[in-house]
């Protein structure tokens, strides 16, 4: 016998009292877990995401919009731009490169995008089995897509219009797996990779419904740069790297006001948006340090309460040779140790509640969540954790200190 | 001389002063400290245990100065060469009657191989591994003379042991107690008011309050 194990025996003599403060405190704790696992990997992950993209140009409309549309592949696209404008832009001195979009299809939920070999450099891809595409309808699939509909190099799928599930089907267009990336736990993990000239076949025959002769060759895709075209063609967004600092302050104003299209930075929508969240996010915290204030309250109700009913086995312990101290110290024991397993199971279920979000989501950005990573910042949860409990045992290891022996024992 | 007060005196805050008898106490004998409610017999207890600490007076214990010590050291002295039989059983309830003994070494920092042994003189082996809340009452009494012995002190106070017993159980625990101490050699003293027992003990000294 010692003293941690005679605290965990007075803990578990009490199982529903030990139990319910244990899980409110975990329950605060798991909130402030799912908050901080989400903010680390939402931010990292829309930081990375954004990597190398400076500016966005698409169709007027909500900013926020845009780069949700476009760089994330979240919201939807806001409408289309002229290629032939797109392509003046790109020819101005500060713009350093270009990645055309196509948005607009989509296989059971996850969106097909229209581009060239340049956006799968700009995430640094790799192939895991097969090759890039060289002809319309070939595709590059991400690995989660690959994953989840179990597709491999060779199959062949038939895609549909909108960018969600549930429209109507493209009967005419056999789209055929080229390639499928590795893994890279970014945005490219769920999308399908195309080129343009494929997005642009697979409309223009819907609208044409008839064998007329097309204007774009079906045997050739333009790999790098923008297509180029006979007639007036659309795509949806630009992707834009800047050539200098001075860049950032000239071309959106020179896009919004000279043009017909608008220009969003994502790291300014970005923080824009963390901004307006953020008050949902303090409400969560707040609540979740409620929560852990009133598990606080509750050991320390529960330890006091506790020793009112000991205060003969305090005696006796005293009796049979312990010292002031160490009841003092099994009292401690006590707050540390119930409030340990409450940070255990609170960061246990916090992490096993990002799991079934995870779960639950099938094509959404939660998606890219890992939510078995572990932060070290989950530490100064334990750390918080265990203040609560000797801050809750304090009073009433105190009493314990102070017990008189011979008033319990003898009373006369 | 296992034994010795000299000119032992307390007071309770506004109370009358009691001096008590001087008390000579040999390894392996009995006393008896008998006496009226409210004599302050129990007062007498509590000083011989260092549970307090007397106004006047010197408490020699196995040749070490007793009422000199404070703190951990009376703590701890008091654990190792002191075995305290109270009136009620007062046993640790979340533990087993083992459990309970295997405590009083854990915190006197003394091992004993022989709690089984103990158990097993007192007619406890079958309970050893049972929780304590499931002892008749005077299963639970024997549990708490097993662990007043469990350190093999030199020294058993009993407070009142006998005092909800009826006779035939009062001479089988007063006689367990003398066994008990006659085989580790402690010595033992009764505190009591409970007149049956003078039939068992021979040496006694009253205690009044004068």
């Amino acid at each position: 016998m010692n003293l941690f194990k005679l605290s965990w025996k007075y803990l578990t003599f009490r199982p529903f009292s030990t139990g319910l403060n244990v899980l409110l405190l975990a329950l605060g704790l798991a909130i402030i877990t799912v908050l901080l696992l989400m903010q680390d990997q939402l931010e990292k992950k829309m930081n990375e995401d954004a990597e190398g993209i400076d500016l966005v140009v698409g169709a007027k409309g909500s900013p926020l919009q845009l780069i949700l549309s476009s760089v994330y592949h979240i919201d939807f696209p806001t409408g289309n731009i002229s290629l032939e404008e797109a392509r003046n832009l790109s020819r101005n001195r500060l713009v350093k490169s270009t990645i055309p979009l196509a948005l607009g299809d989509n296989y059971q939920g996850f969106r097909i995008v229209g581009t060239n070999l340049d956006y799968l450099e700009l995430y640094k891809t790799e192939f895991e089995t097969g090759q890039a595409w060289s002809k319309p309808f070939e595709v590059v699939l991400g690995a989660e897509i690959a994953l989840k509909l179990d597709l491999k190099t060779g199959d062949q799928f038939i895609g549909s219009h909108g960018i969600s599930e549930g429209s109507h089907d493209h009967d005419a267009n056999h789209f055929l797996v080229k390639g499928v990336l590795k893994p890279k736990g970014n945005v490219v993990d769920r999308l399908i990779l195309t080129s343009i000239e494929s997005v642009w076949l697979t409309h223009k025959e819907e609208e044409e419904n008839e064998d007329s002769p097309k204007n774009v060759n079906l045997s050739e895709v333009t790999l790098h740069g923008l297509p180029l075209s006979d007639g007036p063609k659309e795509i949806t967004t630009l992707l834009i790297q800047y050539r200098n600092p001075m860049a950032a302050i000239q071309l959106p104003r020179l896009v919004n006001s000279r043009t017909n299209m608008q220009a969003a930075s994502p790291t300014f929508e970005m923080s824009r948006l963390f901004e307006l969240l953020g008050v949902g996010i303090s409400m969560l915290k707040g609540l979740a340090f409620v929560l852990i204030a009133i598990s606080g309250i509750g050991i320390f109700i529960a330890l006091y309460n506790s020793l009112k009913d000991r205060k003969y086995d305090l005696a006796i312990l005293r009796a049979i040779g312990a010292s002031r101290f160490q009841l003092l110290q099994m009292i401690f024991l006590e707050g540390i140790l119930l409030t340990f397993f409450g940070a255990i199971l609170g960061i246990l279920i916090g992490h096993g509640f990002l799991d079934l979000i995870v779960r639950q989501n099938q094509s959404g950005v939660m998606t890219s969540i890992q939510p078995w990573i572990f932060l070290k910042a989950e530490l100064w949860i334990l750390v918080y954790a265990l203040t609560v409990g000797v801050l809750a045992s304090l009073i009433p290891a105190f009493t314990a200190y102070q017990t008189s022996i011979a008033k319990q024992l003898t009373k006369a | 001389m296992l034994l010795k007060t000299t000119d032992l005196a307390f007071s309770h805050p506004g109370q009358k002063t009691i001096h008590f008898e001087n008390i000579l106490l040999e390894a392996g004998e009995s006393l008896l400290v008998i006496g009226k409610s409210g004599s302050g017999k129990t007062t007498l207890l509590n000083l011989l245990a260092g549970l307090a600490k007397p106004d006047q007076g010197e408490i020699l214990i196995d040749g070490q100065m007793f009422s000199k010590l404070s703190g951990q050291k009376l703590d701890l002295f008091r654990g190792q060469n002191i075995g305290i039989v109270f009136q009620k059983p007062h046993l640790l309830s979340p533990l087993s009657v083992i459990e309970n003994l295997k405590m009083a070494n854990f915190f006197s920092k003394i091992k004993n191989g022989n709690l089984s042994q103990i158990l097993d003189d007192l007619g406890l082996m079958a309970k050893k591994d049972a929780s304590v809340l499931t002892l008749s009452e005077g299963e639970a009494q024997r549990v708490s003379i097993a662990r007043a012995l469990a350190n093999e002190p030199k020294l058993i106070l009993a407070d009142e042991p006998t005092s909800s017993l009826d006779d035939e159980n009062t001479y089988k625990v007063i006689r367990l107690l003398q066994e008990q101490a006659r085989k580790i050699g402690a010595g033992l003293i009764i505190v009591t008011h409970d007149q049956r027992v003078k039939d068992h003990i021979s040496k006694f000294i009253e205690v009044k309050a004068s």
